[in-house]
């Protein structure tokens, strides 16, 4: 046994045994940390560009920092969309407990950076809008991202089978996933009906080296922070389904 | 074919045996839209520019209304679980089930829509816009429906968690159908909304009977 399980023997490591959520509760626990770390180094470095290095923009003063937040959020909101979806889909396909896990770790923290970007979006809307809300495109289909990130984790917490909850969810995100196109081309698409104030970092002449440098930064800190705590839920939501197990109760974490 | 004919006439059949439950979505239409004039005020200058939205969520709501009941009384005296075991392909009695769903509570919102619009003083041509695109609107509805009806088949909550799962889906649909007929009231071209109307009752048409049949087969599993 200790042969098979010792997977640093092979040349590659064998991805398939990963998804046994046995095998893969030890290895996301020695991959947290490490996640942590690049959270904190990329955060620090990320913060410190854009609140000291970035110069302050012409047009919309210091409040356009906000951006540093707000762009990382949107974008881990759309991407952690397509994730969950892509490990909903898998789950459904393959019919793996470990993909269908992941999907449901993923949901809080997507509805989480969908609402962050709402709300950071109205806090620079207030001063460079003169509002906080405008129903343009974006932040409409941005809502309704949020929307069906709880429609998700409502419909999930409502099925008491957990392998039913995992294929109706499944498919419920799959459904979903139309709207993140939609979102993310509804500054081009929408353009000639709703006023050109939509913030799109594509239409924005040539912004500063160092703005974008930062928004890189924060939004590669956003990727770890959501891996570190993707890994996180995952392993409390392995230990969860998986109470029953031997290996569960054998494990020394639980015992303690 | 035969088939689906079967399933719409016994769906049919069905609720022509129990006429309450879809005169009250029917009902709910007609109160909620009379209450806008009352709660707002009778500025006939506003009525005319809310109409089309104050019409078009009315409808989505009654819509909903019906949704719950499109699998669930099937499912819970078993004879959902025959027409699984039948020998005819399942997404087609689904789609039977859907426009049977449908010609109950989405065909008489297109025709009850012109009343209510003269409450609202919408002129002629609005009408016809309005019945327009609740013709080409209301079908997609049904059918975005139906994912939502399969997936809360047997749950706890069921018709609550429903509405909050089908009603974002809602929202394109609500876009369009009621910015065409405010477009067409303030004298802009309507046939942008159009187009996009009938593509998304193509795609629905194409796509979300296969994912109905299979959130039905998760639930009957």
């Amino acid at each position: 046994m200790s042969q098979i399980n010792h997977f640093s023997n092979h040349r590659l490591i064998n991805w398939f045994k990963l998804s046994s959520p046995s095998t893969f509760y030890p290895v996301a626990g020695k991959l947290i940390p490490f996640f942590w770390v690049l959270t904190f180094l990329f955060g620090a470095v990320g913060l410190w560009v854009s609140f000291f290095v970035a110069p302050v923009d012409a047009v919309q003063g210091q409040g356009y920092r906000i951006i540093f937040i707000h762009v990382p959020a949107s974008w881990m909101s759309m991407f952690i969309y397509l994730m969950m979806a892509a490990w909903a889909g898998l789950g459904l396909v393959f019919n793996t407990r470990l993909s269908a896990m992941m999907a449901q770790a993923l949901a809080p923290i997507g509805a989480w950076m969908a609402f962050l970007s709402l709300w950071t979006g109205a806090f620079w809307g207030k001063p460079m809008w003169g509002t906080w809300w405008v129903w343009d495109a974006r932040l409409t289909s941005e809502l309704i991202l949020l929307f069906l990130y709880l429609g998700f984790i409502a419909l999930r917490a409502s099925i008491d089978d957990p392998r039913r909850a995992d294929k109706a969810s499944a498919i419920l995100a799959l459904v979903g996933v139309v709207n993140v196109p939609i979102i993310y081309f509804s500054v081009k698409w929408w353009n000639t009906l709703h006023q050109g104030a939509s913030v799109s970092l594509t239409k924005s002449p040539a912004m500063a080296q160092t703005m974008l440098w930062g928004m890189l930064l924060m939004a590669l800190c956003f990727w770890m922070y959501t891996i570190a705590v993707t890994l996180m839920r995952v392993r409390a939501i392995i230990l969860e389904r998986e109470a029953h197990t031997d290996w569960v109760r054998q494990s020394i974490e639980v015992k303690s | 074919m035969k088939a689906l004919l079967a399933i719409i006439h016994r769906d049919l059949l069905l609720v022509m045996r129990r006429k309450s439950e879809v005169l009250t979505a029917l009902f709910f239409f007609v109160v909620v839209t009379s209450l806008f004039p009352l709660g707002i005020g009778a500025d006939a200058a506003l009525l005319r520019k809310i109409a089309p939205g104050v019409l078009w969520v009315a409808a989505l709501l009654s819509t909903l209304l019906g949704l719950h009941r499109m699998f669930a009384a099937d499912y819970q005296d078993g004879s959902l679980e025959q027409l699984v075991l039948s020998p005819q392909p399942l997404a087609l009695l689904v789609t039977g089930k859907i426009i049977a769903h449908w010609i109950v509570c989405g065909l008489p919102l297109v025709l009850l829509a012109p009343i209510i619009g003269i409450q609202f003083d919408l002129d002629v041509s609005s009408l016809y816009v309005l019945m327009a695109t609740l013709l080409l609107g209301t079908p997609v509805l049904s059918l975005l429906g139906s994912i939502g009806a399969a997936l809360t088949l047997g749950v706890r909550g069921g018709s609550v968690l429903l509405s909050l799962l089908i009603l974002p889906l809602f929202i394109p649909v609500l876009i369009f159908g009621a910015g065409a007929v405010y477009a067409h009231s303030v004298g802009l071209d309507t046939s942008g909304h159009f187009s996009l109307l009938g593509a998304l009752l193509i795609l629905a048409l194409a796509f979300v009977p296969w994912v109905s049949t299979a959130a039905v087969k998760i639930a009957i599993e």
